[in-house]
């Protein structure tokens, strides 16, 4: 019971997410103009996206179960396009 | 197997209740998703109509308290996955103390976001309570900070809830070893926990870092 730790996985998904973390601050301090903002929100989606595969264990879930999640963030993209798409687009 | 009351009535096996459970959060989730996303579409619509504000604003807020809270978020939901994995093990002390850990995570995290509404409130930031900017740019960065205090206040509650929740779970943590149904109602609290640290990443991207290079 002593020898039991945490699987590499996890411990690569922590690495991983403080990795991003820092990347995200410093380049937020980059004078890239517009791209700042997809910049982020870009890492945001990376660290989200190691968390829900591995953290929440959607890379090794049954289809089933990948589809309930996947339809949360379907209907996600469908309010934010729809929602601002007259935004966008206007001059 | 499992003993008797391990299963409700209406479930006819333990595989069953345990994707019941799974299904069911992220069901549950899913109405969190656009919760949380109706903010932030709102906040995607004022930052397109006024960028230049949203990033005065931006800078206005403590990164360093929002970037130690992300990585203290990011570590607390590493603590509770690595508890799951205990828990498949059957190791009831890794299980208990990476439970406390998460805990003690959670409540830092609340800790150093009520020091930063307080300093919020210093700088006169709270619209409606204390809102007191002046310059071309006050009406877009009281819309920031409403948005600001709206996402962040949701976020702590059900942060709160998160805790309390474990705290249960931390409670009866001795069950994993005798009633299958702990790990898998744990692994339910678990995808909560991670979503909830989900939408402070997003959080994160939108609140602390506009406006930093400039």
């Amino acid at each position: 019971m002593t020898s039991w730790r945490p699987s590499n996985g996890l411990f690569l998904c922590w690495a991983a997410l403080m990795v991003l973390l820092a990347l995200t601050v410093t380049l937020a301090y980059q004078p890239l103009g517009f791209f700042n903002f997809v910049v982020a929100l870009a890492i945001a989606t990376a660290k989200a996206g190691l968390v829900m595969i591995i953290f929440m264990e959607l890379g090794n879930r049954p289809g089933l179960v990948r589809a309930f999640a996947g339809a949360g963030f379907f209907w996600l993209m469908i309010l934010l396009w729809l929602g601002l798409m007259d935004f966008v687009t206007r001059a | 197997m499992s003993e008797p009351g391990d299963i409700a009535a209406h479930l006819s096996s333990p595989k069953q209740r345990d994707e019941v459970l799974e299904l069911g959060m992220w069901t549950f989730l899913s109405t969190e998703i656009l919760l949380f996303g109706g903010l932030v579409m709102t906040y995607m619509v004022y930052h397109h109509a006024d960028p230049v504000s949203f990033a005065e604003a931006g800078r206005q807020t403590r990164i360093v308290i929002g970037t130690i809270n992300t990585a203290v978020l990011l570590t607390s939901s590493f603590c509770v996955a690595a508890a799951i994995q205990a828990g498949q093990a059957g190791a009831v002390r890794p299980l208990k103390g990476l439970l406390v850990v998460a805990i003690v995570l959670g409540l830092i995290f609340l800790g150093l976001k009520g020091v930063e509404y307080a300093g919020e409130y210093s700088d006169h930031l709270v619209p409606g309570v204390d809102f007191a900017q002046s310059g071309p740019h006050a009406q877009g960065i009281r819309l920031f900070f409403i948005f600001y205090f709206l996402a962040t206040g949701l976020h702590a509650i059900h942060l709160l809830c998160g805790i309390v929740v474990l705290i249960v779970f931390l409670r009866c943590a001795r069950q994993v070893v005798r009633r299958p149904r702990y790990l898998a109602g744990l692994r339910t609290a678990g995808l909560y926990w991670h979503f909830i640290d989900v939408v402070w990443i997003f959080l994160y991207a939108l609140i602390y870092l506009p406006g930093r290079s400039g």
